[in-house]
């Protein structure tokens, strides 16, 4: 066999796999999705013939127009967008600082470091998840110390247990590793020699940090702020456990059109609209970060 | 009052002195060069100038004022970093004008300033590029440009040239020589490349184990080295050594084992009986097909062992029968064949008491 030939066929043996495993389970289902969502929910869930009695095709826009018509489910929408972004943004400013700690230790304890880092992921999702029930049930010492100041100061008393409070601390808790590790990924690369440059030329710590440091880790920060902004806006488990009535997200509403009302259609385009959006504000926040990057003048501070 | 003084300053690390009672005085204007191998302590010492470190004892003055209590950043003392260290993020320009920023420079004086730091490195029109379009000696120009645009009292090189090929070296250095000409700023410049030492500097201080071993103008280290490590370390150097037989009217005798008495003109006191050191440079050897002519103070018979063709000149080495080598270096230019010799010829080496240079041990 000539080597040309040898080189594709060794080429699709290695990349053959992973490319049958995502179009079996991602592709597939995914436009299996977008086709449900043209198609009419089923009396007893599920779908509806896609040919009716009359004999004509039931296709139709009827799940997307409610979408768009009904603010409350707009209104569920931009509350997780909210979220999603809180917890990133309170995760980036949790981890920058221990990234940086972690890549500025010695290796002697930098792996130990990295390792307690990762540890929760050793233990069940929802495990992790209801041991914030107890830690902001009502008898827990945190809800019991929180109160009782409040009541020194006349306040009525507040539940920590089933609050925005409870989603918003649990996801940070859950999603803080997914930022830490490319932002440590990215920062142990530094070169110290740029610091001690920056420094040489009279930039004191802070300048150093903002002109130097913060700049070059923004491939991490990006890749921290999807690996967590992704996830935590289709999170339904944490507001499922957590939550009050008010906490419901777009994840949770996906959930109930597929389990519970049995709306299949609209379980679909709402799983639609969330991967556009996702997607969008990724491509956004791509875009700025290469505008960013590319600014290339001089007085950008 | 010089301008930079370094006076009696050691560094410890742990268990090794890495620079041990140092004193040095850097004149304004001067090309200064630190110069020895790896680990004597040139970069330590570099280090602690800019900041980046502190002597254990000892004094760094720069125009009188001792600089123990300022940081690098508050110091007039800028660094070439040997691996250049440019902003990856930011452009040529954007690399040269940030310690004007740091420094609070007026934006408006900024671009003007940028143009002439480019200007002084033959870089203009490169403004807008990034570090990664840049090749290695363009680079190392943009560093240096960053480093003399807020036109600090010294600059500090720091084995600017280590990275570059050997051709692009040479273009460089003579660069340096005609920028540190046109800025009148201090250069304190460090290399373990005793070539590149002779060829830039005013003045060199050759550093061995954390010592300066010798202080001196670069034809002066070459041509009167003060100790045998000085001899060995810049050029090439044969190293005769062996007892003073005789010392009478300005001419001392050692014997060479191998070789018999060497004589070497040299005015010291030292007796007869204590060991000594010939230090004589390849190029001073005559070597001939036949005996010279007349009677010369230094006439040895050797054999042709091996020879180094490097174009212009070609190195022998010659086994003297006693079993001493020596090696000696004769222009190519001299003769239209390519080389005088050919291993296993036999050849007369002679050279003048003046030739060689007499080490105390």
């Amino acid at each position: 066999m000539p080597a040309r030939a040898s080189g594709r066929l060794g080429k699709s043996l290695v990349s053959g796999p992973p490319l049958a495993y995502l179009l079996i389970f991602f592709a597939i289902p995914t436009l299996i999705m977008v086709l449900a969502s043209f198609r009419t929910p089923g009396e007893f869930g599920g779908l509806a013939p896609l040919v009716d009695e009359n004999g004509k095709f039931d296709v139709n826009l009827e799940s997307y127009s409610r979408f768009f018509t009904e603010p409350v489910y707009a209104e569920v929408f931009v509350k997780s967008v909210w979220y999603a972004l809180f917890t990133t943004l309170a995760c980036l400013a949790l981890a920058y600082p221990l990234a940086a700690l972690i890549a500025k230790s010695s290796r002697k304890y930098r792996d130990l470091l990295l390792l307690l880092v990762i540890l929760p992921f050793w233990s069940n999702f929802l495990i992790r998840v209801y041991a914030w029930m107890i830690i902001l049930g009502p008898q827990a010492a945190l809800a019991r110390a929180v109160n009782g100041m409040l009541a020194a100061f006349g306040h009525e008393p507040v539940p920590l247990l089933f609050s925005s409070f409870a989603v918003l601390v649990c996801l940070v808790y859950v999603h803080l590793p997914f930022m830490v590790l490319p932002l440590y990924a990215n920062l142990e690369k530094h070169d110290q020699a740029l610091l001690d440059a920056a420094q040489d030329l009279g930039a004191h710590a802070w300048q150093r940090f903002w002109r130097i440091t913060f700049p070059l880790s923004l491939p991490g920060v990006y890749a921290g702020a999807a690996l967590v902004f992704i996830p935590a806006l289709g999170i339904f488990a944490i507001p499922d456990i957590l939550g009050g009535p008010n906490d419901s997200l777009i994840g949770n509403l996906i959930k109930q059109q597929f389990l519970e009302t049995r709306d299949w259609p609209f379980g679909s385009v709402l799983s639609i609209v969330l991967t556009v959006a996702a997607l969008a504000l990724a491509a956004l926040a791509a875009w700025i970060g290469r505008r960013g990057a590319g600014g290339g003048s001089f007085d950008r501070a | 009052m010089a301008l930079l003084e370094i006076q009696g300053v050691t560094r410890r690390f742990a268990d090794f002195t890495a620079v041990d009672n140092v004193s040095l005085q850097i004149e304004a204007g001067e090309f200064f060069t630190l110069l020895g191998p790896s680990g004597c302590g040139k970069t330590t010492l570099l280090r602690m100038i800019a900041g980046f470190d502190l002597p254990d004892s000892g004094r760094v003055l720069l125009e009188g004022e001792d600089l123990a209590d300022r940081p690098p950043e508050a110091r007039p003392v800028r660094t070439v970093f040997q691996s250049y260290a440019l902003f990856p993020h930011m452009t040529v320009e954007g690399n040269v004008a940030f310690p004007l920023q740091m420094a609070h420079t007026p934006a408006t004086v900024i671009s003007a300033k940028i143009a002439d730091a480019l200007e002084d490195v033959r870089l203009s029109g490169f403004g807008k590029r990034y570090p990664h379009e840049l090749s290695g000696g363009q680079k190392q120009r943009v560093a240096i440009a960053r480093a003399l645009v807020t036109r600090p009292t010294v600059l500090l090189l720091d084995e600017p040239l280590a990275a570059l090929d050997a051709k692009l070296r040479e273009d460089m250095q003579l660069e340096l020589i005609n920028l540190q000409k046109e800025v009148g700023i201090t250069f304190v410049y460090v290399t373990h490349d005793q070539t590149e030492a002779l060829a830039l500097s005013h003045r060199i201080a050759v550093m061995n184990k954390g010592h300066v071993e010798q202080l001196d103008e670069p034809s002066r280290i070459y041509g009167f080295p003060r100790t045998r490590f000085v001899a060995g370390f810049i050029g090439h150097c044969n190293l005769l050594t062996g007892p003073v037989s005789a010392n009478a009217g300005g001419i001392v005798s050692i014997d060479v084992a191998g070789l018999g008495p060497v004589r070497v003109a040299a005015t010291t006191a030292i007796a007869a009986g204590r060991s000594g050191i010939v230090a004589l440079r390849p190029e001073k050897i005559r070597i001939e097909a036949a005996a010279p002519a007349g009677t010369p103070d230094n006439h040895y018979r050797g054999t042709v062992s091996d020879l180094l063709y490097m174009g212009d000149v070609t190195v022998y080495i010659v086994d003297t029968p006693g079993g001493q080598k020596i090696e000696a270096l004769l222009a190519n230019s001299a003769t239209g064949r390519a080389k005088f010799f050919e291993v296993g010829d036999t050849v007369e080496m002679s050279w003048p008491v003046a030739s060689g240079h007499f080490i105390e041990e």
